[in-house]
């Protein structure tokens, strides 16, 4: 690791003026007065619409398109086809399985068939309708066991494991010793339904060839870096001569990590055309685009000895792909990768297979891969402690990992907080004396989690930065920033405000930020594993330190004092001996521009090397790691079913919380997406192909009325090798909740949810098999009012 | 058809269908409403016609005739031309406790905070829940909008003794 990725967690100027501050963000003005633009709001001179024909077919070859009476409509401009947009691609270079547009067959419905570039959307529609394509159909897979079972006919003929995705299977220690020689083992069967990101925004993109043939990009996607690379493998056109920028972004979770159709097909309409193309996904065709969270059905065994320390864990688990790989690579690695903290095991053994079925294909949602199996293996832990009679904070405390340690798959911790956070929502939501005392019907439930601050394998393997900024500083004493990270919302671009303005000293509105336009930015790798403040923070604090020395002796020249005199305070330069003498930082700029020539710096970041030695060792690894503790109270209507959230303590060890305002947005909003997947999202697919409820109506998202109080708690363990020691905020959080609610039901009503969502049916079902069992064993007790 | 949007009166020339979010949207080049779902689930479309809450995709441009419709452009404007400095307060408000993350469904959502606080100046939590419920916010999970409006009636009480 290069000393340019380490800089220590102490304020640059004796003590911090902005990093810990609520300032406001760089762009919520811009937002909060409709100026800021997203890509629908990109008009362009001439721009045509562009629409998508989608498949009807769950799973079948493609014998014919006839698309001659769209072409000859009036308006119409151009329609394409899968043959014009033959070459595969995929996010992962290992497993590059899909096209712009169905080449030969359909692998789920909504898969995009042909599109057509119009005058106006009016008229691109009335062109899709009038495409005709004909079908044979295929079997299809809805079922992932059939998928794991049978290959023929296969979902992706060149795949050589038939319908299997991938299958990893990795195992740590003597686990089958040490679960025989457990006091206790619990056994049990978990199953995670498939839910979706569902960002307010649809899918959007602007495509514009110019005629000097550099093709501008404008699209909603997290992840400029790769669309860029993408658009270049696919379309054949050198990468230097395309140009992808990321408007300000309306929401995405990890649903706009993909490279999608409508850049592709954007990109060549407007090539075939000479005129700049708009598509924007109906919302309907963003639940058909999906990639959201992968339904995984697990099998757990967990044994521990009497104290309630862990000896082993065993999973086995299946992955519910859908029709493409996307990531799903990394989610069956991350499925078992990612569960060995926050607690210390001796064992582990996991066994996990993606398989590929005909649904829109799943990919990476907040907490990818991991909140799945941090579910099952939360609520086993509170069983454990039932069998053992410990208290379920209590069995969570004998195991903790600590800080500076090493998990049983080899992944290095640093910084660890939570031990504070089991302590505060131990503390805020009256555990101790509220625990099984609030009656029958209510509860308190409790869970942890940890999770990564990026990872050290960048998803195409090479050698370069994984973040990079520039800085361009001048005599109108501003500085801007030149960032490629994708700001989704979370705030990135106001994080790198603060860090540049608390490193140089000067006030924040003296730094502006430019981000995620290739043309313009250094390549950052984007929005997602939560790797922007840890990573892109460590950039923008390499790049500081190197200009910062130019400025402090332009002064300290002027003034003909020692360097160390001379200190940058909030946009002003004071000499720490003489209180008198000050001058105005963007002075300070001019004499430093004076002296040096013109201002700038890059700056980088690498992670360091990291991970077990083994084959996927390093599918997990990250510098740092955050950790969260959930308490939450419920309610449970026996008669209806119905669970209600009431409260949700969230602690979180974010390391240092460069705007605690921002931090505890990202842990409600992480909080409020788990109790949602907890209690009303289900994204599903009806065995013929189509998905159960394509609209913000059916796919129940929460209103304000549904959404529970949430007690935001932060925890600093401030982590070495962080910006300042920060570390992640926007995922970690995420994953207690959805375990902690079936603890908490557990609590009110003893009955052991252990299958999502948790709908009244479920919750109903689960009461009348607690109370006929009850009847066969006590029959005088199962007469009473329980 | 002739439509008065923040105080401006226009003359627009759009196919019979179109909604009132479309004639924003791609004739006046008001983009600050947006289209999140174009069938009235989401709220992001959200404007003041004559002060109420209106979900723009749902309502035909020509119904907006003779009424005034206000979007998220003409909060500052109209805060401005009545004495004030800054934004309006309820988007200050909104910026200052964070509620903005990605944005996207905020300008619906401040419109419908606008609309309560004409309203009932100083709304209850539980009030504020309630008015905003046709306003679907995925990044936030509500908090800090609802501080957001509660700060913004705090600061319009102090601001009106």
């Amino acid at each position: 690791m290069a000393a340019r990725d380490i800089h220590g967690i102490e304020p640059p100027w004796g003590e911090f003026r902005h990093v810990g501050r609520r300032s406001r963000k760089v762009d919520g003005l811009a937002k909060a007065t409709g100026a800021a633009v997203y890509t629908d709001d990109i008009v362009l001179p001439g721009m045509l619409h562009a629409k998508l024909l989608r498949s009807t077919q769950a799973h079948a070859r493609i014998s014919g398109i006839d698309a001659e009476r769209a072409r000859q409509l009036p308006g119409v401009l151009g329609v394409i086809t899968g043959e014009d947009l033959p070459v595969k691609y995929g996010i992962l270079p290992w497993t590059q399985d899909e096209t712009a547009l169905a080449v030969g067959k359909v692998r789920h419905v909504g898969e995009p068939v042909a599109a057509v570039a119009a005058i106006d959307e009016d008229t691109a529609n009335a062109a899709v309708k009038l495409i005709r394509v004909e079908y044979e159909p295929l079997h299809a897979y809805i079922d992932p066991f059939e998928s794991l079972s049978r290959h023929d006919p296969s979902i992706h003929e060149d795949h050589k494991t038939g319908n299997i995705s991938k299958h990893v299977h990795l195992s740590f220690g003597e686990v089958d010793a040490a679960l025989s020689g457990a006091d206790a083992v619990v056994e049990g069967d978990y199953f995670f339904h498939g839910t979706t990101h569902a960002p307010i925004e649809p899918h959007c993109a602007v495509a514009r060839y110019g005629a000097d043939g550099v093709l501008t990009v404008w699209s909603s996607t997290q992840i400029t870096h790769y669309v860029h690379r993408t658009l270049a493998h696919v379309l054949g056109i050198p990468a230097h001569r395309i140009r992808v920028i990321q408007p300000c972004l309306g929401g995405a979770f990890g649903g706009k990590s993909d490279p999608f159709s409508l850049e592709f097909v954007t990109a060549k309409l407007s090539m075939l055309t000479g005129r700049p193309v708009k598509l924007l996904y109906t919302r309907e065709e963003v639940f058909y685009t999906h990639r959201g969270r992968h339904p995984m059905h697990m099998r757990y065994r967990t044994g521990a000895a009497r104290d309630g320390r862990l000896a082993a864990v065993d999973a086995k688990i299946v992955i519910d792909g859908g029709a493409y790989s996307s990531f799903g690579l990394v989610t069956t690695y991350y499925a078992g990768q990612l569960l060995t903290g926050p607690y210390d095991f001796p064992a582990y053994r996991f066994d996990s297979t993606r398989v590929f079925t005909n649904k829109p294909a799943c990919g990476p949602k907040r907490g990818h891969g991991s909140v799945q199996p941090r579910f099952a293996f939360e609520v086993q832990l509170d069983e454990l402690a039932e069998k053992l009679k410990l208290d379920p904070i209590e069995i969570r405390r004998r195991n903790l990992i600590g800080a500076r340690a090493t998990t049983v798959n080899g992944q290095r911790i640093t910084s660890n907080g939570v031990a504070k956070c089991l302590d505060f929502v131990e503390k805020e939501s009256g555990w101790t004396s509220r625990r099984g005392r609030l009656g029958y019907g209510r509860g308190l439930g409790v869970a942890a989690s940890m999770y990564i601050s990026g990872t050290n394998y960048p998803i195409y393997p090479n050698p370069m930065p994984q973040a990079a900024v520039q800085l361009k500083i001048d005599r109108s004493g501003l500085v801007t920033v030149f960032s490629g990270a994708n700001d989704i919302g979370q705030g990135s671009n106001s994080v790198a405000q603060y860090l540049v303005a608390e490193e140089l000293g000067l006030a924040l509105d003296q730094v502006r930020v430019v981000s995620a336009d290739t043309d313009l930015c250094p390549v950052d790798l984007g929005a997602y594993s939560s790797r922007e403040t840890f990573m892109v923070g460590n950039a923008l604090i390499d790049a500081c330190r190197k200009i910062r020395p130019q400025l402090v002796q332009a002064v300290a020249a002027k003034w003909q004092v020692d360097a160390a005199r001379v200190r940058f305070v909030d946009g002003v330069v004071m000499d720490l001996q003489d209180a008198s003498r000050t001058m105005k930082a963007a002075e300070a700029i001019c004499l430093a521009e004076e002296k040096f020539d013109t201002l700038g710096a890059t700056g980088a970041y690498n992670t360091p090397t990291l991970g077990g030695d083994y084959r996927g060792g390093t599918i997990g690894a990250s510098p740092a790691y955050s950790f969260t503790a959930h308490a939450v109270e419920v309610s449970v209507d026996v008669e209806t079913g119905r669970i209600t959230c009431h409260n949700v303590w969230i602690a979180h060890d974010c390391g240092r919380a460069l705007n605690p305002m921002l931090v505890a947005g990202q842990m409600e909003g992480s909080a409020y997406m788990g109790v949602a997947e907890a209690l009303m999202e289900n994204h599903d697919v009806h065995p013929s192909g189509l998905h159960k409820g394509p609209s913000l109506l059916d796919y129940r998202i929460p209103t304000s009325l549904d959404t529970p109080a949430f007690h935001s708690l932060i925890v600093e363990s401030l982590d070495p090798e962080g910006p300042y020691g920060a570390k992640e905020a926007g995922e970690g959080p995420l994953h207690p909740s959805i375990p902690a609610i079936s603890n908490a039901v557990f609590d009110a009503v003893g009955i052991r949810l252990r299958r999502l969502p948790f709908t009244p049916g479920r919750v109903l079902e689960a009461l009348r098999a607690r109370e006929s069992a009850a009847a066969k064993s006590e029959p005088a007790l199962a007469a009473g009012t329980r | 058809m002739q439509l008065t949007v923040n105080g401006d009166v226009h003359e627009v020339d759009a196919p019979d269908h179109w909604t009132l979010l479309e004639v924003l949207r791609y004739r006046l080049g008001l983009t600050g409403s947006k289209q999140g779902c174009d069938k009235g689930d989401c709220g992001a479309c959200t404007v003041l016609v004559d002060g109420e809450p209106m979900i723009s995709c749902l309502m035909l441009a020509r119904e907006a005739e003779g009424r005034a419709v206000t979007t998220i452009e003409g909060l500052m404007p109209a805060h401005l031309a009545a004495g004030g400095s800054g934004a309006d307060p309820v988007q200050e408000a909104f910026d200052r406790t964070g509620a903005l993350q990605c944005g996207f469904c905020q300008s619906g959502t401040m419109l419908s905070a606008r609309a309560l606080l004409h309203a009932n100046p100083n709304p209850t939590e539980a009030e504020v829940r309630s008015a905003l419920a046709g306003n679907l916010c995925r990044c936030t999970g509500y908090t800090q909008i609802l501080q957001a409006v509660l700060l913004a009636a705090a600061v319009a009480s102090k601001e009106t003794p």
